[in-house]
């Protein structure tokens, strides 16, 4: 994951009258506003790398500067100033002669409107980066035939372009990427023009096809969605400028800046936030081999009603305050004994979404256990509902008391009303306040 | 003082001078240039009339009949040859395949140039902006003011006729040629790019293909446009249809005019149906897609 497959330095694309005056003038510290005179800057000094078999999501409006973005990564618009590093050849300073040969060899496109040749079958489509290549006629097709397979369209391969709805062109957008065989794809608004549903389709299909090809992509789009959904990392843009860099949930629970947050809100973060990101360190343990003594001694200093027992740091079970009591007064003293083992628990890398239900069900907080069952950490009603009700999230401390939480306090009684039911009516009465929060949430 | 006097004596340049020592400067040094121009022209016309009166009527009327019927159908090729039958019945068979050769030949040379020099503009916004005004001045300029320099270029015969013919006609092909290929969505031509073409494969297998509906509705201008200039040609010694039309405006002769300009008619008719033809033959090779690209492409070509 590590080797870098391509590098772009302090790229600069100014469109007007002056381009290199307005990008000195950028460098001094101008605003994009204060050089309009000498030029439109499309985009001002993007600095980033892309590691092989990443995806690396470039996100903004239109008008950010996205598109002339991707544009110079390939060499379909030189950079005003700056450089591109593709497998370490310098794609701005490259002859045509060398652009074209990157091109066909380390960088392929997939386009917004499909751009496909209406002219030409579906498999002849495929198979033209392989035609441009010299690949003879037979293999090519072999080639186009297997991808084509790949994305489902086998059974087009005769048809033309225009025989085919909207979601099955840009199947044939991608199978002509995909069989150039490139390691590097840019897909400009690649699902933009697509309707919602077949949109997810193609995304969930983008994430498969690039889990077994291991492809590198460069995917460039204006719904955030889309990208948290895509992206391993994610570029901001905002006026030409990558205004931030990072993981989705880097961007969704750190936000740069006003803009970014601004534009995070509407994000379902329980799509893109894990157990891992939301929670907390584990206070309320106790070690099984402190005993009943240990852990009522716990449950006194801390004030709670439960306890997590722990053995070498890996969850048994969860111990109730009447457990505890009813245990001192019979004179036990093992711990064992009364741990009930049949505690909830989710693992780091599951999403909010699939997690709500159980969190608010659970009387105590839910405990995220990596695959040896080590307890890592713990979720909290509490924290569970601040990050939905997007409160500042990296709380450490019971924010309940000190923060202003409409949210919360609306669904604190129902969820409580729901928790302190009679466990066997609690299924069905739990369905309401999970169904309410989600719904708050979104 | 000079500029004042000039003033006074009424303002006037002489351009229409200034042209002709032009023409003069050409005839003199150019010479030699413009009488090759000639010999190769004339050869080609020679070669094209032979090949239009050698064989019998019916062989001609014939082979397209065939033509029509392999551009469109059956009732193109019935028209077609009803309406050549026409054209001998009033006597003008000889006259209508000297025109038809004439344009034929004026065709080719229009075509050759004026197609690669559509591509040339579309390429370059240089060129294109250094052949707009020379189209517009080929295109609207009167017809019939082609002919005094092209007898002086080139005397008097179906070379000058030939020579203002191509003239008038080229404009129509340059500019829908040019039209067609700027009209070629961008983000094909960039995926072709993309992908590593060279220029000339985009040419030829993205530009020049989706172009196509309008480089033809180009040439099937030139070809009418061919036609018409043919007919006034005639007034310099192009032999034709032109002719008796000349002849029938100087001596008052109402029937000759009727019958040679219904004779025009025909063959007009039958060149634009059969190009027009290919025109949609091909199109409908490419299937319905194209369909949609091509009317807005039409439109100025209708026009």
């Amino acid at each position: 994951m590590s080797e870098i497959a391509l590098e772009a330095r302090h790229l600069y694309k100014v469109f007007g009258k002056n381009p290199g005056q307005a990008v000195r003038r950028l460098q001094d510290g101008q605003s994009r506003s204060d050089v309009l005179d000498a030029g439109t800057a499309a985009v001002i000094d993007a600095s980033f790398t892309v590691e092989r078999g990443e995806i690396f999501v470039v996100m903004g409006l239109s008008g950010s500067g996205k598109s002339t973005l991707i544009r110079m990564l390939n060499g379909l618009l030189p950079p005003t100033a700056g450089e591109v590093i593709i497998h370490g050849s310098d794609v701005s300073a490259a002859t045509p002669r060398e652009l074209r040969e990157i091109r066909r060899r380390s960088v392929s496109m997939v386009f917004q409107h499909f751009a496909l040749l209406p002219h030409r079958t579906v498999i002849d489509n495929a198979a033209y980066a392989l035609e441009i290549q010299g690949v003879a006629k037979a293999e090519r097709l072999e080639r186009a035939r297997a991808i084509l397979d790949k994305v489902g369209l086998a059974e087009w391969a005769d048809s033309r372009p225009d025989e085919l709805s909207g979601g099955m062109r840009q199947r044939v957008g991608l199978a002509r990427a995909l069989t150039a065989g490139t390691d590097i794809m840019l897909m400009d608004e690649a699902f933009s023009a697509l309707d919602p549903l077949i949109r997810r389709e193609m995304q969930e299909q983008l994430v498969e096809l690039q889990q077994e090809l291991g492809r590198t992509i460069i995917f460039i789009t204006h719904d955030l969605n889309e990208a948290m959904f895509l992206g391993d990392r994610i570029a901001v843009m905002r006026d030409g400028r990558i205004v931030q860099l990072g993981t989705p949930e880097e961007i969704l629970t750190d936000p740069a800046n006003d803009y970014v947050a601004q534009f995070v809100q509407d994000v379902d973060r329980t799509r893109v936030l894990t157990a891992r990101t939301v929670m907390e360190p584990p206070h309320l343990t106790t070690p099984v081999s402190a005993g009943v003594r240990g852990a009522l001694r716990v449950l006194r200093e801390q004030q709670a009603r439960a306890v997590f027992a722990t053995e070498g740091r890996r969850l048994v079970g969860v111990v109730t305050d009447r457990a505890v009591i009813r245990a001192v007064k019979a004179g036990q003293t093992d711990l064992r004994a009364i741990v009930d083992q049949s505690v909830l628990t989710v693992g780091p890398d599951e999403l909010l979404t699939d997690i709500v239900e159980s969190a608010v069900e659970s009387p105590v907080p839910l405990a995220v256990v990596d695959e040896t069952r080590r307890l890592i950490g713990v979720i909290p009603r509490v924290t569970l509902l601040a990050t939905l009700g997007n409160v500042e999230p990296s709380t450490r401390e019971l924010p309940v008391v000190s923060t202003p939480l409409d949210m919360v306090a609306e669904f604190t009684p129902l969820v409580d009303a729901a928790a302190n039911a009679a466990p066997a009516a609690g299924a069905g009465a739990d369905g309401g306040p999970t169904t309410t929060t989600e719904e708050g949430a979104l | 003082m000079d500029i004042a006097q000039w003033f006074a004596d009424g303002a006037r340049i002489p351009l229409g001078a200034w042209i002709k020592d032009l023409i003069d400067f050409l005839t003199t040094y150019g010479g030699w240039f413009f009488d090759f121009v000639a010999a190769t022209f004339l050869a080609v016309y020679d070669a094209s009339t032979w090949l239009f009166t050698t064989p019998p009527t019916w062989a001609v009327i014939l082979v397209i009949a065939a033509l029509s019927f392999w551009a469109k159908g059956w009732k193109l090729a019935v028209g077609a040859a009803l309406g050549l039958v026409l054209i001998d019945l009033v006597a003008q068979w000889d006259n209508a395949m000297l025109t038809l050769a004439l344009t034929v030949v004026a065709v080719l040379i229009a075509t050759t140039i004026s197609v690669p020099l559509g591509i040339w503009a579309a390429r370059s916004q240089t060129v294109s902006n250094i052949v707009r005004p020379v189209l517009d001045f080929l295109q609207t300029m009167p017809a019939f003011v082609y002919l005094l320099p092209a007898i002086f270029l080139f005397s008097v015969g179906p070379v000058p006729g030939i020579v203002a013919t191509i003239m008038f006609a080229l404009a129509p092909g340059v500019r829908l040629t040019e039209l067609g290929i700027r009209g070629v969505d961008k983000e094909v031509v960039e995926a072709g790019h993309a992908f590593g073409a060279t220029p000339g494969r985009i040419l030829r297998q993205i530009q020049l293909p989706l172009a196509m509906p309008s480089i033809m509705a180009g040439i099937n201008q030139v070809i009418m446009l061919s036609l018409s200039m043919s007919v006034i040609a005639s007034m310099v010694g192009a032999p034709g249809l032109g002719r008796p039309i000349v002849q029938a405006l100087s001596s008052v002769n109402i029937p000759l005019g009727f019958e040679a300009g219904t004779a025009v008619v025909v063959i007009a008719m039958i060149l634009d149906r059969i190009t027009g033809g290919f025109g949609t033959r091909d199109r409908s090779r490419r299937r319905t897609s194209f369909s949609k690209t091509s009317e807005p492409d039409a439109a100025p070509a209708a026009a």
